[in-house]
């Protein structure tokens, strides 16, 4: 094309629109330049994040060429030099016309008991761009409806308009085109493979783009009118990615989660673990009122009353065993706010540095600050991209099809992992090794040592090695995906293993995957021991911080599992456990037992009922997901707001408050009184956290959230691209917005002029951040003992915890646990997949069905871990955590 | 995954797939080797086409049910199609259609209960100079009316028309092309000698 430039240089090609000149950029589609230009064609089987198939014909429109105008779908057509558009012409209109009512003859048109009623595509479409009336008056087709094509999809085949959009998004999107259309004609549908049924992580998002009701998902069926429908913009605080979501509630409960399209984040999709977990937030089992143990049983008593009691049982264990005998675990899935209201609560009140929001779970917090951030959107544009995790597709579901769309644009991926993961067929090379060696593996990727790790092919190190080379000597491009892939490999391996990439590469940067919602956020808000918020060292930030929060602990304290076992040693008497469940977070399941059970007193802040708070004695009820506003952070750094859309039950309260009212108690003030007050001190205080205050996050332009720390001069972080309007992609949400509830952000108010892209744009803070240093000489992992396996231990999406035991869509997929080898164990061992054989180790044994996974290295046995409650024994039962892998013997039983 | 199709059958469908570019061309001629092989469709034939065209069971099945010379449920030995369309029709399709649903007992699309006779209605089969057109196992049979339809019926229940209805198979494009690996054995190449 004739390289015609606009004003500000960039290629442009020139076009009219119902006689209005318009600019598009070359290879543009019309459809998507018209509604740029205002006009927005009708339209069906077109999505913004899909291929175009020009299946449905509802945005045909006439257009110039050399035989004058014809009719041409603007779905599939690219804008051209000089092309003239007709959109409202007789011709377009009749076509346009005749295709809805082509499509109206096969469908029910039962809108009165159809879901979409009232945010329908085709409604309202029939409206704007239908005939009016039908020709047709034979009989339609007839379908028994609904039938379930998989456990969170019912199917009503006959408001099908065959548009195809659900089986793109399987095929192309999640990957896994579980779903078809099947046979011809009037006789067409959507169909998985008979006795397969679809069964997608991703299969909500079906039903979300589908533009009629044909899809509908049992979580939300009959639930409300979109009428009846209010909702917030808010962030999915399921995982740590962060999906922007609109929470949606009808009479005071939540009834449905869309995604949002934020395009540096989930691009509008979802996972089915964030889309339906909010049914645990009404689930029976949450706490509606404080607890205190009573002789056997937990008595309701007061506010007033529990936090008396709490209060006294820490006054008693500082009396004893001064402030280090209090211990705090858990938090990850706090808000920023209230993970800093505990925090300042632990380290300038009760004085104790031992707290931690990671159960040995994840990975040092200084690993995870420390390294330099990459974006989402960064490692999908990078040229080489290695990961040092588990399954992401399991872990950090929406991460996944972020990594996957951009193997597939070309990124290379470098997948360091023992098992196949769902990103494996994407990846350029997967090295597998033996648990405990990663280190030395990401040291022979490198090129740093020449000592052959063990486990790994050597042809597909070399050739791994090769791609490396093809980085430039500081590594520009490449980034590391790092979280914790096996629960039985000690989490210093893994941070050994990066850095020793970022000594090799110094400009590479690292995108932490750690899994839990807020795990970022809560370590960020100083949630961990040696560090305060904003990512500066106890050290680094003590004189800075200590004018605002007083004294501060003298010396670092303890991790999740020292405080663990410490508290088994007697050391630590009293536990505040922040939503965490150690008999089930904690790998080592034996340690978090023990401890409990010698733990003096345990004071449970939670949302649910869990083994935990049963254990405890006092336990206080806090607000969860929908229920609090404030900011989270997700794993890029990045921090976007939660928004509140249904009250609490009972009278929880938000889990800020708990902390300011404890503090009371010690007579101090933690000197706020709302959310966005503890917003603005964050702002202020936490370096990492300059700047981002409620001003800027209510701005426009930062709906997506920004990640910390700004960078001195703005730099593109994505998200200002202005959200899509196109109605039809998500259909739920606009139309609930043109019901009078407009889409809110909070309270916040824009801060600065339009255009101002950094309102309140930080000085550069005096305290430095934490620069991550593994502690040198960390203890390799021995050789495996003769005849054992070196156990893996894997997280799945849909494991045991509270929100998925508490929300009905999700609750029955939890999978049944197994022992997965290599087809040659099953020789060595003489049993058939299927049977039972005792897994033992040091600490524990299990009996388990066996299974097969041939893209595990001999010698290796995986396990799921959370697949049981936390009060039977799970992978964690074997997992000695003090150790950097754990041998295992399989025997037939 | 456990291999369905004959160790013969796989040579040949990892030939095909060998001959396209993209790998999932081959699904057709794949769904038409399985149904030379067993007749129909089934489901592990299905699995296997997917994973030899790096596809999804799902899109094997969308894609075979598109198509009514592919059959994704169990057909009897014989499929008897009679063309209704308009040649066919004028010269009484529908009698004998309805002849044919009388003497096998059962309606179109449906197989005896003995697993020999499958009745399909079929659209123009470009045979409209011999109408009402009928075909067996994809190949032309004289059997315009009643009473010839009749002998062959008793014919094909007796094994006697052997070499001039094959078993199911519908290769012969793909053999007559490019051929394929073991293609003397075929179907067609039998009914030939
Ligand atoms: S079910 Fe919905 S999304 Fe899928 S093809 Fe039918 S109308 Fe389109
Ligand atoms: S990927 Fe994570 S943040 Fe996104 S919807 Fe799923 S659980 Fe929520
Ligand atoms: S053909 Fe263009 S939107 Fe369907
Ligand atoms: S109309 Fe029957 S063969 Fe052509």
């Amino acid at each position: 094309m004739s390289a015609v430039r606009n004003r500000a240089g960039d290629a442009v090609v020139h076009l009219t629109i119902d006689g209005t000149a318009v600019e598009a950029t070359p290879g543009e589609l019309l459809i998507d330049a018209a509604e740029r230009a205002g006009v927005f064609l009708p339209r069906f089987c077109y999505h913004p994040r899909l291929d175009p198939v020009g299946m449905c014909r509802m945005c045909l429109v006439e257009v110039s060429g050399p035989r004058g105008f014809t009719l041409q779908p603007a779905c599939m057509l690219s804008v051209a030099e000089g092309l003239e558009v007709r959109t409202a012409s007789d011709k377009a209109r009749k076509a346009q016309q005749g295709v809805l009512e082509f499509l109206l003859i096969n469908h029910p048109l039962d809108c009165p008991v159809c879901d979409k009623g009232g945010e329908c595509p085709l409604q309202d479409q029939a409206f704007s761009h239908g005939p009016g009336e039908s020709r047709f008056t034979e009989e339609k087709r007839h379908w028994a409806k609904p039938i379930e094509i998989g456990p969170r999809v019912l199917l009503d085949r006959e408001r099908c308009i065959q548009c195809g959009r659900c089986t793109r998004f399987a095929a192309e999107v999640a990957g896994e085109a579980m779903i078809d259309l099947a046979f011809r004609s009037d006789g067409i549908e959507v169909a998985p493979f008979p006795g397969k049924p679809f069964d997608s992580y991703f299969s909500g998002n079906t039903i979300q783009i589908c533009p009629v009701g044909a899809l509908t998902s049992p979580a939300y069926r009959f639930k409300s009118r979109p009428w009846d429908l209010e909702q917030v913009e808010t962030t999915c605080t399921t995982c740590a990615v962060g999906c922007r979501v609109v929470a949606q509630s009808s009479a005071g409960r939540l009834v449905r989660y869309l995604g949002v399209d934020s395009d540096p984040v989930n691009q509008s999709w979802l996972c089915d673990k964030g889309r339906y977990g909010f049914e645990a937030v009404h689930s029976a089992h949450r706490l509606t009122t404080p607890t205190v143990e009573k002789g056997e049983v937990h008595q309701p008593v007061t506010w007033h009353e529990a936090l008396d009691a709490a209060a006294a049982a820490l006054r008693d264990a500082r009396e004893r065993g001064g402030p280090d005998a209090v211990g705090i675990l858990g938090g990850a899935r706090l808000s920023n706010e209230d993970a800093y209201a505990w925090a300042k609560l632990a380290k300038s009140v009760l004085g104790t540095d031992s707290v931690d929001a990671q159960l040995d779970d994840g990975l040092p917090a200084a690993a995870v600050l420390g390294l330099p951030h990459a974006t989402i959107d960064q490692a999908a544009a990078a040229s080489v991209v290695v990961t040092l995790t588990g399954d992401l597709r399991e872990e950090l579901p929406v991460l996944f099809l972020r990594l996957r769309r951009a193997a597939l644009d070309g990124v290379r991926i470098v997948e360091c992992s023992t098992a196949a993961t769902a990103l494996t067929p994407y990846a350029a090379h997967r090295l597998a090794y033996l648990p405990g060696e990663i280190a030395r593996l990401a040291g022979a990727l490198v090129g740093a040592t020449r000592a052959h790790p063990t486990g790994v092919d050597d042809e597909a190190l070399a050739a791994a090695r090769t791609l490396m080379h093809s980085l430039d000597g500081g590594g520009e491009g490449l980034v590391v995906v790092v979280g914790r892939p096996s629960l039985a490999e000690s989490g210093e391996t893994v941070a050994e293993a990066a850095h020793a990439i970022w000594r090799a590469y110094p400009n590479a940067r690292f995108l932490p995957a750690l899994r839990r919602a807020n795990v970022h956020g809560a370590l960020d808000m100083g949630l961990a021991p040696g560090l305060l918020p904003g990512r500066v060292t106890l050290e680094a930030g003590r004189d800075a911080l200590s004018a605002a929060w007083g004294e501060l602990p003298a010396k670092p304290g303890r991790d999740g599992r020292a405080i663990l076992q410490a508290t088994v040693d007697n050391e630590i008497s009293t536990l505040i456990l922040l939503g965490c469940d150690p008999l089930g977070d904690c790998p080592d399941r034996e340690l978090a037992r023990a401890a409990i059970e010698q733990a003096r007193f345990v004071i449970f802040v939670g949302t649910h009922h869990t083994g935990a708070s049963a254990l405890s004695q006092v336990v206080l009820p806090v607000a969860g997901d929908g229920e609090r506003g404030g900011t989270t952070t997700n794993c890029e750094g990045r921090v976007s707001r939660l928004a509140a859309k249904v009250l609490p039950p009972g009278i929880a309260w938000p889990a800020w408050t708990v902390a300011g009212e404890l503090a009371k108690r010690f007579g101090a003030s933690l000197g706020f009184e709302g959310v966005d007050q503890i917003s603005s001190e964050i702002a202020r205080l936490a370096p990492a956290y300059r700047g981002v205050d409620t001003a800027l996050l209510g701005h426009p332009e930062h709906r997506d959230g920004v990640v910390v720390p700004l960078a001195a001069v703005p730099v593109d972080i994505g998200g200002r691209r202005p959200r899509p309007i196109d109605p039809i992609a998500t259909p739920g949400i606009l139309s609930v917005e043109d019901q009078g509830s407009p889409l809110e952000l909070g309270a916040a108010q824009p801060a600065g002029a339009a255009g101002d892209v950094a309102p309140g744009w930080p000085p550069a803070t005096a305290v430095p951040l934490v620069t991550f240093s593994p502690p040198d000489g960390a203890a390799p992992a021995d050789e495996p003992a003769a005849g054992a396996y070196r156990l893996v231990v894997r997280r799945t999406l849909y494991e045991r915890g509270t929100l998925v035991a508490e929300s009905p869509s999700l609750a029955q997929l939890v999978p049944e646990p197994a022992v997965f080898v290599h087809p040659a164990a099953l020789k060595e061992l003489r049993v058939a997949p299927g049977s039972t054989v005792t897994v033992r180790s040091a600490r524990d044994s299990l009996q388990l069905p066996i299974a097969l996974d041939d893209s595990l290295p001999a010698g290796v046995a995986l396990l799921v871990a959370n697949l049981v409650p936390s009060e039977g024994r799970g992978a964690s039962a074997l997992v000695d955590a003090s150790r950097p892998a754990t041998d295992v013997w399989l025997e037939k039983v | 995954m456990t291999a369905h199709f004959s160790a013969e059958n796989r040579a040949r469908a990892e030939a095909l797939v060998a001959l396209y570019p993209q790998s999932r061309s081959a699904l057709v001629p794949l769904c038409h080797l399985a149904q030379a092989q067993d007749g129909w469709l089934c489901a592990e034939a299905m699995e296997e086409i997917a994973e030899l065209c790096g596809t999804t069971p799902a899109e094997v099945y969308g894609t075979a049910t598109f198509y009514d010379m592919l059959h994704t449920e169990r057909v009897g030995r014989h499929v008897i199609a009679i063309c209704t369309n308009i040649a066919c029709l004028l010269a009484g399709a529908y009698e004998l259609v309805e002849h044919a649903e009388r003497r096998l007992g059962v309606r179109c699309g449906q197989t005896t209960e003995d697993g020999e006779f499958t009745l399909e209605e079929a659209e123009c089969l470009a045979g409209c100079d011999a109408a009402p057109c009928v075909q067996v196992n994809h190949r032309f049979v004289a059997a315009g009316d009643a009473a010839s339809f009749d002998a062959l019926v008793d014919e094909l229940a007796k094994g006697r028309r052997r070499q001039e209805v094959p078993r199911h198979g519908v290769l012969c494009r793909i053999e007559r092309t490019v051929g394929l690996p073991g293609s003397e054995a075929s179907p067609r190449r039998q009914a030939r000698s």
